[in-house]
């Protein structure tokens, strides 16, 4: 299972090795050509029809993790974080240290051990180590070194209706779409573009948008979600299973209306359930396409992801599968001559 | 001579970040008898070429005002919003804002224990609906708002939304009218996206990848009773920018802004603005890096829907923008 | 030599935006071991050296020259001066110092403020805050208006001074020690050989967000990118973890930020001389030249050097110097080490 498989990969921002490697692996008998670029990212070209437009497909492959800072006296692991996370959540998780994957526990003081008001204040990062089993620190040095990256150990699980759990919905989920979209052939040609540090400032997609200088840009992302009971409404921003979600606004972008609207009223004409990604903070790397060169129309496409950026990220199979039925259209839809800047 | 039907007409005009088809017209409209060539990027900027020999010149006011985006709209017709650049939850309150069709709304809030709490999240735009069937007729999630408040001019004052910076596409558009013996070559750009963070002139600049860049803004006063320290008065002349948070201007360029406001005996002020920036922040930093400065208009209650600038301030840096594009 | 170079440079004045006279003494010392001096659009200075192949690649090495400092915001009727910062300055650091403002002429001033007998209580235990501080340069309004216009830049008044173990401390170590750094790699290069072109930049503006070497990076469009900065070095209060010893090498970044290869590259050069190093983790943003240097054009691939640095943004900041000396050394071997090196295929992920 291809979001099995991506998810179970790990890589951190600057760290995407692994999950490259199955991309590459995955879209090789689809595309015409592969490069990876000076930053890391894996740009893949699927040649369309003379006359029609260069359409950028960006997903990227990073997810927020954590990264090995120091090694104390007694093996027990000091870390960094690497990308945005909420440091509440980082407590009593297990996780998995290094290429090797050395199996660790954050741990914290028992509660029996602590003051009252301890419980009410929050665990900071500087507070928490990684606990591998080590003895010394010789003993960690063995396996671990400065630098690795950590990711969070959460199993691929499906359940409830319909629905995924795994780590790294945000954004292999998008990762996945964009290997499916690959499989089937366009009057476009496509530059598929996998990119690398999204999570720590959209650094890959920069890069990878002037090097492919495309007429249009496409987002795939995971997006956040938050339709649960004790939020009122208004600050859901997206809902779990009405589709996939278009973005109108975020921290980084104000998106060209008319090209949101063109895909919405296509989903819509359709029958494919489809929904606005309400404007809320965040971004994704069409911040950083949009502006690249003199200025580059984009559009982003979310699957709705609870939990974002922990190691229990749900989303609904079938938000995914209008994903991938929605760039579909799109592309399809899109006329010779059509977006091409002279 | 202040042109009072343009000033007028450039203010209260319809234009947060990303919504500036409108005042794009109205500005196109009222310069295309005066540049040789004007064209539209892919973000929206316009672009209005004056030709000649000389250097190229980029010359950035923002089309942009700051807004409001609808996020939601509940049972009984009420809008929840967003904000569009820097909209402060205490300026906001109890303001009309009015979308792209012309339909009013004010913004209302929750009930509050103490009124630090207030923020845009506690806050509502009410346009008069009685249900969410009502209200979606004239306005739907993602539609666009801005701030309402006639243009009023009082002798030396001027009071209005979105002097930030329509009065910067004033300043351009008489500069560009005035231009006689210019032997540069010109760009106006009219520049989309700057209160979201410099967006359009970002692209603007690389597509006209200037040898020198001049932002027309407005900037704060420190003239206000209890102000914070700032050196600079409405009424006493153009400012020129030293720095603020987006650039350091060009050694240069605030030199050649001196000298040129030092020999035609133009009123200046010098200008260090603590926060803020403004379109000269992106272009300074475009490909090889391009000279940049700018010249403000000394404006108080910056963001507000009362901004005021002084008319001899709007002169002033007219003047002082084009005899700096004729040297 | 090192020291004449790194007291000169550390003295001369070059706040954020104002680097020209630190430009000149980087151009004096530089010359000697370079092809071609240039300086760009913003104002960085490239030392060029030639490389022996026949296209050489470019590596361009980045420290920034600019300081942080202050920036006369107001002359008050007293002919008092006040100021604002021009980058990160704790305001705590400034009371009572001895300042330079650079005018027409640079007049001699301090930094006073109320005296605490006058004070509450209360107000005693706050820190003051930058704009409730005045320069006093003992001259009236008028006199002060002669030389002084808002918007000149203010620098501490310090002479270099020289600590036990090799150490010296100053103003603006941060980072003319990295530029220092650049001077010794020249230097080692000078007799030997080296294929690449060799690209020294003293950077601008670093200090208000790397913004001299972004356009600078643009120019040059180097294959590799080394930028050169300063770390925490370790004192008493900071925790081990977060900072690196002075005395026991040049840090080498690892992070998103550096090119694996380029730091496995550096690393591997390091042991082969034997030259001591300590190693840097960013799981994110380096905030030095290198993060911008990164992403400019298609992408270019990047290296850090640090210099572990005691007291950052003082006006007493420290290192060791022969953490430069190695720092230097360790970039020289990198660049030969390159000689003969497909670059495409060492960079390939």
């Amino acid at each position: 299972m291809l979001l099995k498989r991506l998810t179970d990969a790990c890589g951190m921002p600057g760290g995407e090795g692994e999950v490259r490697e199955i991309i590459i692996e995955e879209i090789k008998p689809y595309v015409d050509d592969i490069k990876i670029d000076r930053l890391g990212n894996v740009i893949a070209t699927k040649n369309g029809k003379p006359g029609y437009p260069k359409v950028m497909i960006a997903a990227h492959m990073d997810e927020v993790g954590l990264m090995v800072k120091s090694i104390d006296d007694g093996g027990f692991i000091k870390f960094a974080q690497a990308g945005g996370l909420d440091e509440r959540i980082l407590v009593s998780k297990p996780v998995l240290v290094g290429k090797n994957k050395i199996q660790g526990v954050i741990g914290a003081k028992a509660i029996h051990l602590q003051e009252k008001d301890e419980r009410e204040t929050p665990l900071k990062t500087k507070q928490l180590y990684i606990d591998i089993g080590a003895k010394s620190k010789e003993d960690t040095e063995k396996l671990v070194k400065l630098g690795d990256y950590v990711a969070f150990d959460s199993e691929y699980v499906e359940f409830g209706n319909n629905l995924i759990k795994a780590k790294a919905l945000d954004d292999r989920a998008g990762c996945a779409a964009l290997i499916e979209t690959l499989k089937h052939n366009y009057d476009v040609t496509i530059v598929a573009a996998f990119t690398v540090q999204e999570e720590i400032g959209l650094r890959g997609a920069t890069v990878a948008a002037y090097n492919i200088n495309p007429d249009i840009a496409l987002v795939l992302e995971g997006t956040l979600c938050s339709d649960v009971s004790n939020v009122p409404e208004q600050s859901y921003i997206t809902k779990m299973g009405d589709g996939p979600a278009i973005s109108l606004m975020d921290s980084r972008t104000l998106f060209p209306k008319n090209l949101a609207k063109r895909i919405f009223d296509l989903a819509v004409k359709n029958g494919v359930d489809i929904q606005y990604r309400l404007p809320s903070s965040g971004g994704n790397d069409a911040g950083a396409i949009h502006t690249t060169r003199e200025g580059i129309p984009c559009a982003a496409i979310s699957v709705p992801c609870r939990y974002i950026h922990s190691p229990s990220c749900v989303m609904s199979k079938d938000d995914f599968e209008g994903l991938k039925k929605v760039i579909k259209l799109f592309l399809e839809d899109i006329k010779e001559g059509e977006y091409i800047r002279d | 001579m202040i042109n009072k039907d343009l000033l007028k007409k450039l203010l209260e005009t319809f234009g947060p970040s990303g919504n500036e088809e409108t005042i794009r017209e109205v500005i196109r409209e009222e310069i295309k008898d005066y540049a040789d060539e004007i064209k539209v990027d892919a973000l929206g900027n316009l672009i209005a070429i004056k030709k000649g020999n000389g250097k190229k010149i980029m010359v950035a006011s923002h089309m942009d005002e700051i807004g409001i985006m609808v996020t939601n709209i509940d049972e009984n017709g009420f809008l929840r919003f967003t904000n569009i650049g820097g909209v402060s939850p205490f300026t906001a309150l109890y303001q009309r804002v009015m979308f792209a069709d012309g339909t009013m709304g004010v913004v209302g809030m929750e009930k509050l224990d103490e009124m630090k709490d207030l923020a845009l999240s506690k806050m509502f735009i009410d346009i008069g609906a009685n249900s969410k069937e009502e209200a979606v007729k004239r306005v739907n999630v993602g539609d666009v708002a801005c701030f309402y408040a006639p243009f009023i001019q009082d002798g030396d004052y001027i009071m209005s939304k979105a002097l930030d910076d329509r009065i910067g596409c004033y300043v351009a558009i008489e500069a560009l009218k005035a231009l006689k013996d210019c032997p540069n070559e010109v760009h106006f750009v009219f520049t989309v996206q700057e209160e979201v963070g410099l967006r359009g002139a970002k692209t603007a600049a690389y597509g006209v990848d200037p040898d020198m860049g001049i932002a027309i803004d407005v900037t704060m006063t420190g003239d206000t009773p209890k102000a914070k320290t700032m050196d600079v008065k409405m009424g006493k002349g153009t400012a020129i920018k030293i720095k603020d948070r987006s650039v350091l201007a060009h050694p240069t360029v605030k030199k050649l802004m001196i000298e040129t406001a030092k020999e035609n005996n133009i009123p200046y002020q010098l200008e260090i603005l603590d926060a803020g920036g403004t379109d000269s922040g992106a272009i300074h930093l475009t490909k090889s890096g391009v000279p940049s400065g700018v010249i403000s208009v000394p404006c108080r209650y910056v963001h507000s829907p009362s901004e005021m600038v002084s008319v001899k301030d709007v002169e002033s840096s007219i003047e002082l923008l084009v005899k700096v594009l004729e040297k | 030599m090192l020291r004449d170079l790194l007291k000169e440079l550390v003295e001369a004045h070059g706040v954020t935006g104002f680097e020209h006279e630190a430009a000149k003494v980087v151009e004096k010392y530089f010359l000697p071991y370079s092809d071609e001096i240039k300086i760009d659009k913003m104002g960085s200075l490239s030392a060029i050296k030639k490389g022996k192949a026949q296209s050489p690649k470019r590596i361009m090495l980045a420290a920034h020259m600019d300081e942080i400092g202050l920036m006369v915001k107001k002359i008050d009727d007293k002919g008092f001066i006040q100021f604002t910062n021009v980058g990160g300055v704790d305001q705590r650091t400034l009371l009572t110092q001895e300042v330079i403002i650079h005018g027409k002429k640079d007049l001699f001033g301090v930094i006073g403020s109320k005296p605490p007998h006058i004070l509450e209580a209360s107000e005693r235990k706050k820190a003051v805050k930058m704009e409730d501080m005045l320069i006093d340069v003992g001259l009236s309004k008028e006199d002060v208006e002669k030389y002084i216009s808002i918007g000149d830049p203010i620098t501490i008044r310090r002479k270099l001074m020289n600590l036990q173990n090799d150490m010296v401390a100053g103003k603006a170590l941060d980072d003319r020690a990295g530029v220092a750094v650049m001077y010794e790699c020249l230097k080692e290069l000078k007799n030997m050989h080296h294929d690449c072109d060799v690209y020294a930049v003293a950077t601008v503006q670093e200090e208000v967000g790397y913004r001299g070497a972004i356009p600078a990076t643009f120019e040059i469009s180097p294959h590799i990118g080394i930028a050169i900065d300063v770390g925490f070095g370790s004192t008493p209060e900071l925790p081990k973890d977060e900072t690196s010893d002075l005395g026991k090498g040049p840090c080498i970044g690892f992070g998103a930020n550096i090119h694996p290869k380029v730091y496995e590259r550096l690393v591997k050069v390091a042991k082969e001389y034997n030259i001591p190093y300590q190693q840097d983790i960013y799981p994110g943003a380096t905030g030095t030249d290198a993060w911008g240097m990164q992403i400019t054009r298609g992408g270019v691939s990047t290296g850090l050097i640090s210099i572990p640095l005691r007291y950052m943004h003082t006006s007493v900041e420290t290192v060791q110097i022969n953490d430069i000396k190695n720092a230097g050394k360790l970039l020289a071997y990198f660049i030969v080490s390159l000689n003969g090196e497909d670059l495409e295929g060492m960079l390939c992920y």
